[in-house]
């Protein structure tokens, strides 16, 4: 669904990201892991054009996408959830949701498609008319997943969600993203907590300085002696 | 109290009219952190716009209040598309350059449009035909013509469709986004470049209506009159605290108050040492005061290092 072939991203010199290639299936759960810096936001932010690729491409549903406009990945079927959630603060939860939903006109699937995500997070519905700078920070963790879904993608980029959240928060978020995993969505996750990331996925790459070092289906890479003594703290 | 009165009204006409122009400011300023320091002579030109095409009708013979309606929609149309180019040619190759660049080249798109005003409409004063018999009244000792009431009217009633327009609409949605967020409002699918281009339509038609409410209120027009008229107007948007619609409004009005109380009490104030034409100390004195004590302005949030 999504072939990404030696990517490069450079910004102010420094080249983020060195000429990786790695796909994903569609209905997967890909994680992409690795240290801090180590270039997997630069990788998301690529693919969703946020970021201009220095080379390489990126192919989404058969398409060359590596140099289309930032506003129109979602209308392609890509949406990202950025790292440090982006919501919109003096935007309700309600607003933000719509505005998650802004490229489509379908009034009344949107209505439906909001119903749900509400259903995903009743914390949301609480809080349907409470302006988005007010939540806290799961909430506002909630609320950018729900904007993305909002957008009916089909690859679902998400950048860190777990950073900056409590355990039991963490926990109730990865059981939304795993129940939409569930219902057939495909998945690119990037996290730092590279055991929880092992453990949802099917399959990941582990970024290092740029490149990928390993890559392999989750639940090996979860006993492979190297990436637990270097992710794992093992 | 009668001199009180006086003022206060003649500052919520000037108010009024203050607002439509820091409307312009502030919308700008709220999407892409710019001062465009160009909107005052674009009001400018929608006067002089406004007074060309009096001028043509009234040749014609076309009836005064038709022909003021048609000079106001000319304006606002020159306005608006005045203001898309500027943004298309002086700012958007700038999107990416460091904060004082496109600033230093909104003071020279002034500068410019100035120059050309000039020599369009020449260095000399216009008059204003008057567009409608003045009436006066008179409310415990003072006085307000129609004119005023109208302008008044007229600047309400297009805030309230902006307001309509801002918290109502898709697009005005889109606008709130982007100001807040600009990167991931064009995750959503907004094309960021025709919401920049849209505050800047918008807010040339509402400073084109108030170069045209100007022009009939002191009946006169002057290739830079824009300038003060912009100085104030942005200070109006500082003290509301810029970015913030409401806050434009009430600065406007509060500004326009200010000035006029000013006016009318400085030469009591100072023995008749200073006389009401010093009445553009006070904008000035309201602007310093509240960069230094309330940078973020009345109804601002908090501001960063923003140029």
């Amino acid at each position: 669904m999504l072939e990404v072939t030696g990517l490069r991203v450079a910004y102010g010199g420094i080249h983020a990201v060195k000429s990786i290639t790695f796909h994903i299936n569609e209905g997967e759960m890909v994680a992409l892991i690795g240290a801090n810096g180590a270039g997997k936001t630069s990788t998301l932010k690529a693919i969703a054009r946020v970021l201009d690729a220095a080379g390489g491409d990126v192919h989404f549903a058969g398409e060359d996408i590596t140099r289309l406009p930032a506003h129109e990945v979602l209308g392609r079927g890509i949406a990202l959830v950025p790292e440090g959630r982006g919501v919109f603060p003096r935007l309700t939860v309600a607003e933000n949701l719509m505005m998650g939903a802004y490229i489509r006109h379908d009034r009344a699937e949107i209505a439906r498609d909001m119903e749900q995500v509400y259903d995903h997070f009743p914390r949301l519905r609480e809080r349907e008319g409470q302006l988005a700078g007010t939540l806290s920070g799961g909430e506002q963790q909630m609320l950018a997943i729900g904007r993305a879904l909002m957008g009916r993608p089909k690859l679902l980029l998400l950048d860190e969600p777990s950073m900056g959240l409590a355990p039991l928060m963490v926990q109730k978020i990865f059981a939304v993203i795993q129940a939409v995993a569930a219902q057939g969505m495909t998945i690119l996750l990037v996290e730092q907590n590279a055991r929880l990331a092992l453990e949802v996925s099917q399959r990941a790459y582990v970024m290092e300085s740029g490149g990928i070092s390993h890559t392999g289906n989750s639940a090996e890479l979860l006993t492979d002696a190297r990436v637990r003594a270097a992710y794992l703290g093992e | 109290m009668e001199t009180f009165l006086q003022q206060l009204i003649n500052g919520i006409v000037q108010g009024s009219m203050y607002a439509l122009v820091a409307l312009g400011y502030t919308m700008v300023y709220g999407i892409m952190g710019l001062i465009n320091f160009a909107h005052g002579e674009v009001v400018m030109i929608g006067t002089m716009v406004a007074i060309t095409v009096l001028g043509l009708l009234a040749a014609l013979g076309v009836p005064m209040g038709l022909a003021a309606v048609l000079a106001l929609l000319a304006a606002m149309l020159a306005c608006m598309g005045l203001g898309w180019s500027l943004e298309r040619i002086a700012y958007r190759p700038l999107r990416n350059a460091p904060r004082l660049t496109p600033l230093i080249t909104a003071i020279g798109m002034s500068i410019i449009l100035q120059n050309l005003a000039m020599m369009i409409w020449s260095r000399n004063y216009l008059s204003f035909p008057p567009i409608i018999e003045k009436v006066s009244y008179e409310v415990a000792g003072a006085h307000f013509s129609n004119v005023q009431v109208l302008i008044v009217v007229l600047a309400a009633l297009s805030m309230a469709g902006l307001l309509l327009l801002i918290y109502r609409t898709r697009l005005g949605m889109a606008m709130r986004a982007t100001s807040q967020n600009l990167p991931v409002a064009r995750l959503m699918g907004v094309n960021v470049n025709r919401v920049i281009a849209a505050a800047f339509i918008i807010g040339s038609a509402m400073g084109a209506l108030a170069g045209f409410m100007v022009g009939a209120y002191y009946e006169i027009a002057h290739y830079q009159m824009g300038f003060m008229l912009g100085l104030k107007a942005f200070t109006a948007a500082v003290l509301g605290g810029i970015g913030n619609l409401g806050g434009a409004m009430l600065g406007g009005l509060l500004l326009g108050i200010i000035e006029a109380l000013g006016a009318g009490y400085i030469g009591d104030l100072t023995g008749g040492f200073l006389g009401s034409h010093y009445q553009d100390i006070f904008a000035f004195v309201v602007l310093i005061g509240v960069l230094m004590f309330r940078p973020s302005g009345l109804f601002g949030e908090k501001t960063g290092e923003r140029a």
